[in-house]
């Protein structure tokens, strides 16, 4: 039984202008111990989809399977069971630490919430976990100002393993950082699912992350995933054209320069053009793709991919 | 023949800082020049000392900007505002926070051709729609009528870059220009960047922390730490034989597309701490972060050395330049 299981999952927002479709019929399974990469541009849905999977947004529509339990049926006090056993790392460590708590407080309050022990081992377990994530010990009593960015997402991974989960959403977690910064937590986050057995749900616009980071990787376009395959046959051997063109988008030092490989901008999620929805970018749309919605299908053991001609493109 | 600008022993000064110390560069006409960093390297203050649009609380302690022959430090406010927009335009990383919201993307455009170019509201207003087409907008006969929030944010950017390019300047300093942008955009965005250039004979000044971006885009680039230059050189180079501890560290940390490291691998090579460490010191800035550091690093700032034609590096212990060969050097 695979640890997370997500089927057809659709999570559409109301708005002015419609019926925002943010995750449109999304099929995803996390094994455990895997690191499964979710990339996609803004505006894709891929942190929608983050959000379905912790309930933090109700899905309309779907499954979401935890250990073999649907999760979408639970009641609040039931879900907070869950809770303790997913997790999510943020892009902004900052604005999801409270400014006029210290890092102690910050960390014992899941702890107290989830009442685990008394006061005394609550603070063992806070300077524990303060210390493998590589935070010094009086840390505990400063506050998120103090420290710079790199720390304050040591401290957003800290809060996110205290209640030993199995499963860790992370959402864009090094994209506001330097470089050089990147790197340390990048190597924090594989550290500690060695220690912790963790499987992580790995959400980035960064195509070079998600080739270093990720076991399998996900493509999303405008809702649906488009290409799914591990990591090493996706950048071998990418069979969709959206993928294909994000990767050729990517500066490398290692290239020359090419021509932007795609025109426009991704279309509205409340309007979304029939068909593939990837038509109106596609080099190699034809009118088969105008008018029918390829079928995300198998293309080999492990590899899927939605696109008419996924076997023909060359 | 004298570079378009050049900037000599540049100092920016806070009340309690001193973010940009003794930087040197200069550009050439229609040259682009990158000037890379990480955040508190001081890259951001440099462009806005060029604009002379530095924050109350700064000052330009010492140096000299000269550009066509001017120095731009010795302008009276009257004087840099009719240089400004003109023959020097910036472009900034968020556009939305730079254009108008409550006035149509036209308008806006047209304001800096009536301002610099004394046209009147009709020749303004045709010109902005000629310039919408410039930057690719599609549909620029209606668009010029749209307000900022209407369009996305890679056609935003190409509003900013419309409104600065408006008065064929030459000179032209991009802060972060793709940064808020997806790869695919950014793509288009540089691509145009890049061809008003050339049509223009434009010279750019490319602020940013996206190493692949420099070595694609670049004819020079700069790095710097701190507010010091550490290392110049020609984008080629930088990459195959990057000599300064920092530069090499930057390109070993990061995570490459064309190569196929994971994490089951190994891990990522890291610098260790931050920037902050660099508050204070009195030798070489990058001394607290760097694994070669050794005593006399503390005692004074490396003075930047010569070691190739067309380089300088702030380092004395950096190894000497190896001839490399093309191919392995493609592989980072």
């Amino acid at each position: 039984m695979p640890l997370l299981s997500v089927s057809d999952l659709k999570t559409h927002y109301k708005s002015r202008d419609g019926v925002l479709r943010a995750v449109d019929g999304v099929d995803l399974v996390v094994e455990r111990g895997e690191t499964v990469g979710l990339v996609g541009e803004s505006g894709c849905g891929k942190s929608t989809l983050g959000k379905t999977v912790l309930r933090l947004v109700d899905p309309t529509d779907g499954r979401i399977e935890f250990k073999g339990e649907d999760i979408t049926v639970l009641d609040q006090r039931r879900l907070r069971n869950v809770r303790k056993s997913i997790q999510m790392i943020f892009q902004d460590p900052f604005a999801s630490l409270n400014p006029r708590q210290t890092i102690g407080e910050i960390l014992e309050a899941p702890l107290a919430v989830h009442k685990a022990g008394d006061r005394a081992k609550r603070r063992r377990i806070v300077g524990d976990i303060v210390a493998k994530v590589g935070l010094p010990a009086d840390s505990i009593n400063r506050y998120p100002h103090e420290f710079s960015g790199g720390q304050r997402q040591r401290i957003g991974i800290a809060r996110a393993l205290l209640l030993n989960p199995e499963l860790i959403v992370c959402d864009e977690p090094v994209s506001a950082l330097d470089l050089s910064i990147q790197a340390q937590i990048l190597n924090l986050l594989v550290e500690m699912k060695k220690e912790f057995g963790l499987s992580y749900l790995f959400i980035s616009h960064d195509l070079s992350v998600v080739r270093y980071f990720a076991d399998r990787v996900m493509v999303m376009y405008l809702g649906r995933i488009v290409e799914s395959a591990d990591n090493a046959t996706l950048w071998s051997d990418p069979r969709h054209p959206y993928t294909r063109a994000l990767m050729e988008a990517v500066p490398d030092p290692a290239r020359p320069r090419q021509a932007a490989p795609l025109g426009g901008d991704l279309p509205s999620p409340s309007d979304i053009p029939s068909g593939c929805r990837f038509h109106t970018r596609c080099p190699l749309a034809t009118d088969l793709c105008r008018a029918e919605e390829p079928e995300f299908r198998s293309i080999a053991p492990g590899h899927q991919v939605a696109c008419h001609f996924a076997d023909t493109i060359n | 023949m004298a570079p378009l600008l050049q900037v000599d022993n540049l100092t920016i000064r806070f009340p309690r800082a001193e973010p940009v110390r003794d930087l040197s560069f200069d550009i050439g006409q229609g040259e682009t020049l990158a000037i890379v960093g990480e955040s508190g390297s001081g890259k951001s203050l440099t462009a806005l000392a060029l604009m002379q649009l530095l924050p109350r609380a700064a000052k330009v302690a010492s140096g000299r900007i000269a550009f066509g022959g001017r120095d731009l430090l010795k302008l009276d406010a009257r004087e840099m505002r009719h240089l400004r927009g003109r023959d020097i335009a910036m472009i900034f990383q968020e556009p939305m926070t730079s254009l108008n919201p409550v006035m149509t993307i036209g308008r806006q455009i047209a304001e800096v051709l009536k301002v610099h170019e004394r046209l009147s509201g009709r020749a303004a207003s045709e010109r902005a729609v000629e310039l919408l087409k410039l930057v690719r907008i599609p549909a620029p006969e209606k668009r010029v009528d749209d307000y900022p929030h209407q369009l996305s944010g890679g056609m935003r950017q190409r509003v900013m870059i419309a409104i600065a390019v408006a008065c064929k300047p030459k000179l032209l300093i991009a802060d972060e220009p793709t940064t808020a942008l997806d790869v695919t955009i950014q793509a288009q965005v540089l691509d145009l960047l890049d061809t008003l250039r050339r049509e223009l004979q434009m010279a750019v000044v490319l602020i940013t922390h996206d190493l692949g971006v420099v070595a694609q885009w670049a004819d020079k680039v700069v790095v710097m730490y701190a507010g010091r230059k550490v290392e110049q050189a020609l984008p080629g180079d930088l990459f195959n034989n990057p000599l300064h501890p920092y530069t090499r560290g930057l390109l070993a940390a990061s995570p490459r597309l064309k190569n196929d490291f994971h994490y089951r691998d190994g891990a990522l090579s890291e610098i260790p701490g931050s920037i902050v460490s660099a508050a204070g010191e009195a030798g070489c800035p990058f001394r607290p972060r760097c694994a070669q550091a050794r005593a006399s690093c503390g005692h004074h700032v490396p003075q930047l050395t010569v070691p190739a034609p067309d380089r300088l590096v702030a380092c004395p212990f950096t190894s000497p330049i190896k001839a490399v060969p093309h191919a392995a050097a493609l592989s980072l």
